[in-house]
């Protein structure tokens, strides 16, 4: 508490004047099971990165290419510095690419 | 400040004819002519026909307060008919002077005391001039007549606060004609 | 300067005018719409270059009022009654988000039962908001409240919106003396556009009216605390300023005959008018008695009403509202608190008249005076209100 700025250092009505302050704010750390993309049954459909609350699923210029040979030029990923586990992708997926795995099993 | 050094007008219509703006046009004119003065209606829901009762206030000093004119020192009747309510004499004094939109001297002269009586058959002057029964500027052609602090001259001028065009002519014809033909006694 | 024979609601829009607002969200309500009506005529006759935002509600005006403030514009609406309790949910938000909104409130009596009457009940229920209040008690200093109000609610150190009240119908629809410059740019210099708050740019961007959890919320509302003590100092300065260019003298109370008075008759709005008279019949009755009037009800002029009020033998406040639940009338309440913050034991008698616009007459005043001098003198005063002119 002795740490936050007293209220003449606030800027008026509580404005946040720096934009993009709440990149800052490590949401990674709230998860109970973080999803895990099993790149090779993934079809990349996009539509883990279009339901994600927090755009914590990214699109990758890397190419990958599947054991049956199917070659795709994207990678989607997770940033798990921002994911909270909330389990959308996994639920919205529609090949069962993504698992959610307890955090303390890595 | 005692009403002594004020002129107080209260002004009788029924919605529609007007009485309301006659008051402001009044107060308006004393004011841009330097004087002191305030116009109000008696506030209420605005009906056509309802009577309404406005009021307006003249003086060479400021005014301060906001009461209705309990005892007008004119009173100014737009429809004969108001005259038979008992509201609207009331207050009025020995040495009121009535104004009213009548063609012949009001039967109430008969029964009490004013100071002066002017009595002008307001209507008729408005269809002549304006081509519809709203009687105020009419009226106030005929309060001219015994009104001191305010001309005709000043009253022809500020009319152009409220009228433009065809509108402001007729009307200022209505009030000349008025003014000559009212009848005082 | 010129004089107009104005209405108090024509007084405003004129001010507004004067002062080039930028933005106008208005819905109209009794007794206010002839502002609304005024404006919308100035602007459609290229008189004022502003955007009138014809909304669906006051709600959505007020809020609109929010957005073109947080854009930076210079903003007016006008509202009261109904229209100002429907508007309530955004007069907290616009003084906690520092907007220095100006809103003209002509006011008016509260439903049920339905009145469209004056009154001001609907301001004291609204007193409590954040935003700064001054009461006006003709239609000059309307016109001169609106134009103090800018600078005011601009100035750096306070940033707060401002409410210009007065008696609905009673004063927003009589026709009086006003004095209006004839060159609108004498107004405009006494109230430059500095845009000194916070606003959305996107070349600087800001978050506006974020959550602030219970380690925030306190902090960030209390800097209120002290932009309504600065608001105080600088109405002093505002009416400084605009007296040395207007000639037209304004303080956060007035006195009329007071200086030896033993008993004041307080009062706001146009009861004002109706004291000065009963105070003059007093005088020349030989009583002792002088006027007060509140101009600034927020920031309360505590330590101001407490030396007009400390060496008198009594006051008496007349309320022109009906609050229950406290025996006295709101502004009363107010008056005696600031008398106790200063250790002054001057004792007070609450009186209201006018109510939904009953008529009052200056011999109500005189009357209540003189009753209330002999309950001073009998040291028995009561604990709640007198109803004036009350059937019972």
């Amino acid at each position: 508490m002795t740490m936050l700025p007293k209220w003449y250092e606030i800027p008026l009505g509580g404005a946040l004047t720096e934009p993009g302050s709440t990149r800052k704010v490590k949401t990674g750390e709230w998860r109970t099971f973080r999803p895990v993309i099993d790149q090779d049954k993934c079809i990349r459909c996009r539509i883990c990165w279009a339901y994600c609350p927090e755009g914590a699923i990214r699109e990758v210029d890397r190419e990958y290419v599947t054991s049956k040979g199917v070659k795709y030029p994207v990678t989607y990923e997770i940033d798990y510095y921002y994911c909270k586990g909330c389990g959308i992708c996994a639920e919205e997926c529609p090949v069962k690419a993504i698992t959610l795995v307890r955090e303390y099993e890595k | 400040m005692s009403s002594r050094q004020e002129i107080s007008i209260r002004w009788h219509g029924r919605g529609g004819q007007g009485a309301v703006t006659a008051a402001q046009v009044v107060a308006t004119c004393a004011i841009m002519k330097g004087l002191y003065a305030q116009a109000f209606p008696e506030f209420g829901p605005e009906r056509r026909g309802a009577p309404v009762k406005a009021y307006t206030r003249l003086s060479t000093r400021p005014i301060r307060h906001r009461e209705p004119i309990v005892s007008p020192d004119y009173l100014v009747i737009l429809d004969p008919s108001l005259l038979e309510l008992p509201a609207t004499l009331e207050g009025a004094r020995d040495d009121t002077i009535l104004v009213v939109n009548c063609p012949e001297p009001p039967e109430v002269v008969k029964s009490r005391k004013f100071g002066k009586v002017v009595y002008i058959d307001a209507t008729d002057v408005a269809m002549k001039t304006i081509g519809r029964p709203i009687v105020n500027t009419a009226i106030l052609g005929a309060l001219l007549r015994v009104l001191d602090l305010i001309t005709l001259d000043d009253i022809l001028k500020s009319l152009e606060k409220f009228f433009s065009g065809k509108l402001l002519e007729v009307n200022r014809k209505a009030v000349v004609e008025a003014y000559n033909l009212a009848k005082v006694i | 300067m010129p004089r107009l024979a104005l209405t108090s609601n024509y007084a405003t829009a004129y001010a507004v005018k004067m002062c080039d607002v930028d933005v106008i969200p208005v819905y109209p309500i009794t007794p206010q719409t002839t502002i609304a009506e005024k404006l919308s005529e100035f602007v459609a006759n290229g008189e004022l270059d502003a955007e009138i935002i014809h909304v669906e509600s006051e709600h959505s005006a007020l809020s609109a009022c929010v957005g073109a403030a947080a854009a930076g514009a210079r903003v007016f609406t006008a509202t009261c009654s109904q229209g100002l309790m429907l508007a309530y949910e955004l007069l907290p938000i616009m003084s906690g988000l520092r907007l220095p909104v100006v809103m003209a409130v002509p006011c008016r009596a509260l439903s049920a039962p339905i009145s469209i009457h004056g009154d001001y009940i609907d301001l004291m229920v609204a007193r409590d908001a954040g935003w700064i209040i001054l009461i006006s008690s003709c239609a000059q200093e309307v016109f001169d409240n609106i134009i103090q109000a800018y600078k005011i609610a601009e100035h750096r150190d306070v940033l707060l919106p401002v409410m210009v009240a007065y008696d609905g119908f009673l004063m927003s629809h009589t026709i009086e003396p006003v004095e209006v410059p004839d060159d609108e740019n004498i107004v405009r210099e006494f109230v430059p556009k500095k845009r000194e708050w916070l606003y959305l740019d996107v070349d600087k961007p800001v978050t506006m009216g974020p959550l602030a959890g219970p380690d925030w919320y306190y902090e960030i509302r209390f800097q209120q605390v002290p932009a309504m003590k600065n608001a105080y100092k600088i109405v002093k300065e505002v009416a400084e300023e605009f007296y040395k260019k207007f000639g037209r003298k304004y303080d956060t109370i007035e006195l009329y005959r007071a200086e030896d008075a033993e008993y004041l008759m307080i009062g706001y709005g146009a009861v004002w008018g109706f004291i000065q008279e009963a105070v003059d019949r007093l005088r020349e009755k030989g009583i002792s008695i002088g006027g007060m009037r509140i101009r600034l009800l927020r920031p309360l002029p505590v330590e101001d009403i407490a030396n007009a009020l400390k060496d008198r033998k009594g006051f008496i406040v007349i309320d022109k509202c009906l609050i229950t639940g406290m025996p006295v009338g709101p502004v009363f309440s107010d008056i005696t608190t600031a008398l106790k913050l200063c250790n002054i034991d001057t004792p007070g008698i609450s009186a209201v008249h006018g109510v939904g616009q009953r008529t009052m007459y200056i011999r109500d005043f005189v009357d209540l005076a003189e009753k209330c001098i002999e309950t001073f003198k009998s040291g028995k005063i009561p604990r709640e209100s007198i109803y004036l002119g009350l059937r019972t």
